[in-house]
């Protein structure tokens, strides 16, 4: 910079002495490269040298071109501005000519050219090198540079700068003898071995509040080892056996003295307690024995037998009762058949009547006096829903109906065959037009399209729904088959009343099944042919008939065949004509299938299946009519008699066979018609009385009737097979005393009469017969070691 | 009298109610039984401790006095142990009902 500045200074000395040298020589003279003239503004628009235009103060140089100056002067000759300077233009070397403005007029002209090359080189370079000065000036001038503002920089420069400053001085000393040896002075590197203490980071870190940690509980197991002395030896556990003997031994054993010795000793007083645990039990509780049932003994039994309950009335004259029955499943529900007052009976079971019941009321517990609608809901079925054709039914009025078991049916011949559908589909009617039908509910095989296609357009009007379920039989029901009997003795036919047949259980599952619920179709069933059943061989087929004469027959069902071939009905097996009148009831006992109860009009009878020879236990005759009985449900051997005058015999056979154990006088009014026995509960026990004048009782058996004593069952059978037994002796008795009086009649005739004796004779032979017995007297007590005897009274042995 | 050994223990084998008869020697072993083997040996094992302390005690109490026969009645049947010169017999029998 400084030697820039030298030279600037110095040019820009050379240039004001240039520009001073020129004047004085103007004046004098111009100096020799430098030619003054002035240029008019036509030749400065030639040229384009204009003044203030192209070239101005700051520029004032201009070259021109050789040529064109040359060019200009041949134009315009001496018009040109450049004639004076002809000569030196032509003399130039070189191809451009310097034009230099002149505005201080220098040299006395505007312009001047510069004529030598090297005074044009000079110039030019003049300019040049202005410039920058010229410029540098101007920054000079324009900018000024501000004050270095320390800001601690020299500091660290001063610091990392290397001086050279003041030797060190160290001083040290050395031992006395090393004086004046020459020192070794070396280098000593020493390793860094500071360490880099730590510091806590004043970096703040987000303090962990939670972190997760695992935990491993590890069971402190320390297995050791003793080993101790055992000094008490034991047996932690044993295998054994018994010890047992050999055969051979055991046999020798046996057969040994001393065997011998103790069983002659062991055995009197082994037989002997033996015998004892046979005949005695030590232990019996006799007061358990005593009383029957557990549950209520300390309910103080008040009432002696029966009780009244409820009574129900029909409110409704002109009805009369024909038969009661208690509903099968709702408690407290009693169906009682009402008819008109008309003179034939008409009995009514409760699913079915065939003959015309005018209604059928339901009386229940709840409600006393007014009989209730109740069949509409619950039963299913209750009037009539058909009705036999008339002319094949029975000629006076039904007077027994029955369902027979689902278990077994009957052919039309009679056989009992498997019922395959397990339902009653068979009904067995009697009457006394003296015969007995057997009813099939369902369509015969052969029914045929008739049936279908017959209108029932005289279908009467009835005010109750009448349920369809056996419209298929209606007016052409005909019956499966009938029975007559006749008379054992030939002089006509018996006229049943009431029947009772034995119930056959049949297969388990078939029995008991049947619920209302269970209404099949029975138009659809058919009565299937006879050959495809299986015959049941074990039913059986007798039934008791009770007539209207008082005869209790006993027969069998089932068609015969005599020897002709041809099927006829078969000849009872007996009756007896124990009542007199008609026969009210005939039932079999719920206890012994074989044991049934006729009552006739003055007594009644208890009669068993197969005794033929008669009735096990007949009555004494009553005063009043017997109309109804029926057995006890709960104690079998009792049973309730119902009479005429509206009282009510209770006969228990264990207690008394003479009359009945209880006598209840007044029980209702009127005749007893019919008695049903329902059990509600274990407590409760009910005998539902109706009277022909339309009430209905209900009577509670107390707890003593309907409990049975103990083993009573047992017991009563061993009564009836005593009576059996009575019975057949009597029968053979009767029958030998018969023939025996049959001989002795006839002995009589025969036989001369009997030699008289007299008194002497008599006693004679009285005393032989004494001196016999007295001989035969002490030859017994001899025998026995009582003689002598000691006196005739202690004879007894 | 001539004792039929087999004869009497017949006897009182078919005697009416009786269930079980064992016959047991001086240590305990089963001679003779109507029995199965387990219940023999657990009868004959568990009723000789008891007939020997039952006679012990009879005679405890009355020196002339010696145990004839130790019955045992119990819900469902009776047992009875008749002990003599080193050798028992037991008798199971249902009682009459």
């Amino acid at each position: 910079m400084s030697p820039k500045k030298g030279k600037r200074s110095g040019s820009s000395k050379m240039k004001s002495k240039k520009s001073q040298s020129p004047t004085p020589q103007g004046k004098t003279g111009h100096p020799e490269d430098i030619f003054p003239l002035t240029l008019t503004s036509a030749t400065q628009n030639l040229f384009g040298c204009q003044i203030d235009e192209d070239v101005t103060a700051q520029s004032p140089y201009k070259l021109l071109k050789k040529d064109d100056i040359m060019q200009d002067i041949k134009t315009r000759a001496a018009v040109s501005d450049f004639s004076p300077a002809k000569q030196i233009v032509l003399d130039y070397p070189e191809e451009e000519i310097l034009l230099v403005f002149d505005s201080e007029f220098t040299f006395g002209q505007s312009f001047y050219l510069v004529l030598s090359p090297e005074a044009k080189n000079r110039i030019l370079k003049l300019p040049e090198t202005e410039t920058p000065e010229v410029l540098e000036n101007e920054v000079d001038t324009a900018r000024k540079p501000k004050q270095w503002v320390s800001l601690g920089s020299e500091k660290e420069i001063e610091e990392e700068s290397v001086k050279e400053r003041e030797p060190l001085v160290f001083t040290f000393s050395r031992k006395r003898r090393f004086f004046g040896l020459p020192v070794s002075f070396s280098d000593n590197i020493t390793p860094i071995s500071q360490g880099f203490p730590s510091y806590e980071d004043n970096r703040r870190f987000i303090p962990a509040m939670l972190t997760d940690c695992g935990t491993q509980a590890v069971p402190k197991v320390q297995s050791s080892t003793a080993q101790t002395n055992w000094l008490g030896k034991r047996n932690n556990s044993t295998h054994y056996e018994p010890r047992d003997l050999s055969e051979e031994e055991k046999e020798v054993i046996l057969q040994s003295d001393s065997m011998k010795e103790f069983l002659r000793g062991v055995t009197p007083r082994m037989l002997h307690a033996l015998q004892q645990e046979e005949i005695f039990n030590l232990f019996t509780d006799d007061l358990k024995d005593l009383g029957a049932d557990v549950e209520d003994d300390n309910e103080p039994d008040l009432s002696k037998g029966l009780e009244l309950f409820k009574t129900f009335t029909d409110p409704s004259k002109g009805k009369k009762i024909s038969s009661v029955n208690w509903h099968p499943s709702i408690n407290g529900v009693i169906a009682v058949a009402l008819k008109m007052q008309r003179e034939e009976e008409s009995d009514s079971e409760e699913d079915l009547s065939l003959t015309d019941p005018k209604f059928i009321a339901f009386y229940s517990f709840a409600d006393l006096s007014k009989p209730q609608d109740l069949r509409k809901e619950q039963t299913p079925e209750v009037l009539y829903s058909a009705a036999s054709e008339i002319e094949s039914s029975h000629k006076a009025a039904v007077t027994d109906v029955q369902w027979l078991p689902p278990t077994f049916e009957v052919t039309r011949t009679g056989l009992p065959v498997e019922n395959t559908s397990k339902l009653c589909v068979q009904v067995i009617t009697c009457s006394p037009d003296c015969t007995i039908m057997f009813w099939d509910v369902r369509l015969p095989k052969q029914a045929g399209l008739s049936l279908f296609q017959r209108p029932d357009q005289n279908t009467p009007m009835t005010r109750y729904i009448v349920p369809k379920t056996f419209k298929h039989l209606d007016r052409t029901w005909k019956p499966l088959f009938k029975v007559s009997f006749q008379k054992m003795d030939g002089s006509g036919v018996y006229a049943p009343l009431k029947l009772s047949f034995e119930p056959y259980p049949g297969n388990a599952e078939a029995a008991g099944s049947w619920s209302a619920e269970d209404f099949l179709d029975y138009s659809q069933l058919r009565i299937p042919s006879a050959k495809e059943l299986k015959t049941l061989e074990d039913v059986n087929t007798k039934i008791f008939i009770g007539t209207e004469e008082g005869e209790v027959v006993y027969t069998d069902w089932k068609l015969e065949k005599d020897e002709f071939g041809l099927v006829h009905c078969p000849k009872p097996l007996f009756s007896f004509s124990t009542h007199d009148f008609m026969v009210y009831a005939v039932q079999r006992s719920p206890f012994f299938k074989d044991i049934v109860l006729t009552v006739g009009t003055w007594n009644f009878a208890i009669w068993k299946e197969g005794v033929m020879e008669g009735p096990l236990h007949v009555s004494k005759f009553s005063v009043e009519n017997c109309t109804a009985g029926c057995w006890s449900l709960t104690r079998p051997a009792v049973f309730f008699i119902g009479k005429d005058d509206g009282s009510m015999e209770v006969w228990d056979l264990l207690e008394n066979t003479n009359g009945p154990s209880q006598v209840h006088p007044g029980i209702i009014s009127g005749t007893i018609i019919c008695i049903k026995p329902w059990i509600v509960s274990s407590k409760q026990h009910f005998l539902a009385v109706t009277n022909d004048h339309r009430v209905v009782r209900i009577l509670e058996i107390s707890k003593s009737l309907r409990t049975p004593t103990s083993n009573e069952s047992s017991r009563m059978e061993e009564h009836f097979e005593w009576e059996t037994k009575y019975v057949k002796e009597f029968d053979r008795r009767k029958k030998v005393w018969a023939k025996e009086k049959e001989e002795q009649e006839l002995k009589k005739e025969t036989k001369p009469a009997k030699p008289v004796l007299t008194p002497a004779e008599q006693e004679e032979l009285d005393k032989k017969e004494y001196g016999e017995f007295l001989k035969l007297e002490e030859s017994i007590l001899k025998g026995l070691g009582l003689w002598p005897k000691p006196d005739h009274s202690d004879k007894k042995n | 009298m001539k004792v039929d050994v087999e004869g009497t223990l017949k006897r009182i084998e078919s005697y009416k109610g009786v269930i079980g008869t064992i016959v047991v020697n001086a240590e305990g072993i089963p001679i003779r039984s109507t029995l199965d083997n387990s219940t023999t040996v657990q009868y004959a094992g568990l009723l000789r401790h008891l007939a020997a302390m039952a006679r012990s005690s009879v005679r405890d109490i009355d020196p002339q006095n010696d145990l004839t026969v130790l019955r045992i009645h119990s819900k469902k049947y009776e047992i009875m142990v008749a002990p003599e010169n080193n050798y028992l017999l037991i008798v199971i029998q249902n009682p009459c009902e």
